[in-house]
């Protein structure tokens, strides 16, 4: 299997990059492969060329960096708790960044500057790790954390449905119900330059735990007898899939189901070491969101489908053939 | 090695581990007693997994104030149980052992590889070192799990019922395993339930009962009839075959 891991990473790699190319050939306005090419390499007509680097080229990367964040921040999770079923929702932190991102929409703040939104759902996301670190600090499993996570995600939900529910009219309601489903669509560099710092952050306190998340596949007091500082690895672990999805979610809206299903799709292709699994995840989840987000401009309806439903459909077949599978084993 | 003074452990609210003092150093050191005696929690606490009262010295160092990897390179401790999470392949399985070994970001150097086939070979899992550990019985796994604690290469070796799940076969190959560390210059503290196992093959045992030490010695002289019926509850056949101790519980008295 360890054989498998440089040709799994370099496919991995080839194949986001060239959905991510191929989503630059794509929108409402058609451009020829020739134009878009032209306009990469700065050569190309002014209207290509606004095309490209103002919203499609934007778009790509935004597309790899927050299915990068997803994916290996899924891997991460299900390695830290050891649950196959984990995915970067359940500390509840993706929740309360949608709840900042909502606020921003319901309070009119989203208006002021396309950096508002953003900003409020990070912001979201640091409160709503303020409890799990709290936590963090005391417990030593990861049943308390899991359970946080469901405590502080329903609060969340119930916030969003909240906003929903005051909602001065309909438009303000579909807005911000708009903006939940996730999308890459009109985003710009902003959007990137603010996103960046966030999951270089988020990726790399991530990186930095894989042999942690090894030695955890003997559980904790293993763990912990091979030398590994458990609290530091969750503290770590925390802040990185904070600070990371927080700044996915507040570009993207919510995006569901990259984070479980990536980490499954590449796992057969790794040796099942968790930290084998890392890097892999995070460039299948770029892959992933990539062509998710070249799938909502393909399909041929009036309105583009949100990414975030498109990942979803995509999500939920994988989502319950692991729970068959984990069903037999129980 | 490794010195107790009046250790008490806390689980709970209750003590499970109550004014426990010895000097464990050299050979196989079996530790046994009926269930929920406090047997485990003393090797936690030994292994600074739980925090104790009174002193653990593991040669003259609190074990408390080891640094984490430090204390993991001093200390090879295998669990009960055996909770593996996914299903790594034997060798990597092993290989988790040279952990404490690695500086950050390193890869195995030539003593780790030698460690683990090593580790592999002492074990007879040379064979099985590409098979995921989910697929393996659960004497071919607990045999795994000893090979990773054996590849850490650690001058203490703390096992927690090593036995459980073992055929006798594979029980005798365990406690020959152990033996041989002793022999090396390990000192081995083990957990075991088989009273004949444990007088045949301990050089020296440790009867433990509602958290404390009830008895130290060598095997013949801690497993009395009297004693055996005081803290177990039962009465036992004590005899020989072959020259070797044979123990064999009858019934409850």
């Amino acid at each position: 299997m360890t054989k498998l891991r440089i040709p799994l990473n370099l496919a991995l790699t080839l194949f986001a990059l060239s959905c991510a190319a191929l989503s630059l050939g794509l929108g409402p306005a058609h451009l020829g492969f020739g134009r878009v090419l032209a306009a990469l390499v700065g050569q190309g007509d002014q209207v290509a060329a606004t095309i490209v680097w103002q919203l499609r080229l934007p778009r790509a990367l935004l597309a790899l960096l927050i299915g990068a964040m997803l994916g290996g921040a899924g891997a991460a999770l299900q390695g830290y708790l050891r649950n196959p079923l984990a995915d970067p929702g359940v500390l509840g932190t993706s929740s309360t960044a949608a709840l900042g991102g909502v606020l921003a929409l319901y309070y009119g703040f989203a208006a002021v500057s396309q950096l508002t939104l953003p900003l409020f759902a990070i912001g979201g996301a640091i409160v709503g790790l303020v409890p799990l670190l709290l936590l963090a600090a005391r417990s030593e499993g990861p049943l308390a954390l899991i359970l946080a996570g469901v405590a502080i995600a329903t609060a969340a939900g119930a916030g969003i449905s909240l906003a929903l529910n005051f909602a001065p009219n309909p438009f303000a309601a579909v807005e911000i119900m708009t903006w939940l489903m996730g999308s890459l669509a009109d985003r710009s560099f902003v959007h990137v330059w603010l996103a960046l710092p966030c999951v270089a952050i988020g990726l790399g306190l991530i990186l930095l735990q894989g042999r942690a998340l090894d030695a955890l596949t003997l559980g904790e007091e293993g763990a912990t007898a091979l030398g590994i500082d458990l609290k530091r690895t969750r503290l770590l672990l925390l802040i990185g899939t904070a600070i990371g999805v927080g700044g996915a979610v507040a570009v993207s809206g919510a995006i569901g189901f990259v984070g479980l299903v990536v980490p499954h799709l590449v796992r057969p292709f790794t040796d099942a070491r968790p930290s084998s699994l890392l890097l892999p995840s995070m460039l299948g989840g770029a892959a992933l969101l990539a062509a998710a987000d070249a799938v909502v401009r393909i399909v041929p309806t009036l309105e583009e489908p949100r990414l975030g439903v498109i990942t979803v459909l995509l999500g939920v077949p994988v989502f319950l053939h692991q729970l068959m599978r984990a069903r037999r084993q129980w | 090695m490794v010195r107790l003074d009046n250790v008490t452990v806390r689980l709970g609210g209750a003590e499970v581990v109550k004014g426990v003092s010895a000097d464990l150093s050299g050979g196989v050191i079996g530790l046994i007693g009926p269930n929920g005696a406090g047997k485990s929690s003393l090797v936690r606490a030994i292994a600074g997994l739980v925090p104790a009262k009174g002193e653990i010295l593991i040669d003259g160092a609190h074990v408390s104030s080891l640094p984490l990897g430090d204390r993991a390179r001093r200390i090879a401790y295998l669990p009960q149980g055996q909770a593996v999470h996914w299903p790594l392949t034997v060798e990597r399985l092993v290989a988790l052992g040279r952990l404490p070994h690695l500086a950050p970001f390193a890869r195995p150097a030539d003593v780790d590889v030698r460690a683990i086939e090593e580790a592999l070979a002492r074990t007879e899992l040379l064979a099985l070192r590409e098979r995921p550990i989910d697929q393996l019985s659960g004497g071919e796994r607990a045999r795994v799990l000893l090979a990773r604690a054996l590849a850490v290469d650690a001058p203490l070796l703390l096992a927690d019922e090593p036995l459980a799940a073992l055929d006798p076969a594979h029980q005798i190959e365990v406690m020959h395993l152990l033996r041989e560390e002793a022999a090396r210059g390990v000192t081995v503290i083990a957990v075991l339930h088989d009273l004949t196992l444990a007088a045949r093959w301990c050089d020296r045992l440790l009867l433990i009962d509602g958290g404390r030490l009830v008895a130290d010695g060598a095997p013949r002289a801690v497993l009395t009839g009297e004693r055996i019926g005081a803290v177990y509850g039962v009465s036992a056949f004590i005899g020989e075959a072959g020259g070797e101790p044979l123990i064999v519980p009858l019934a409850h008295h």
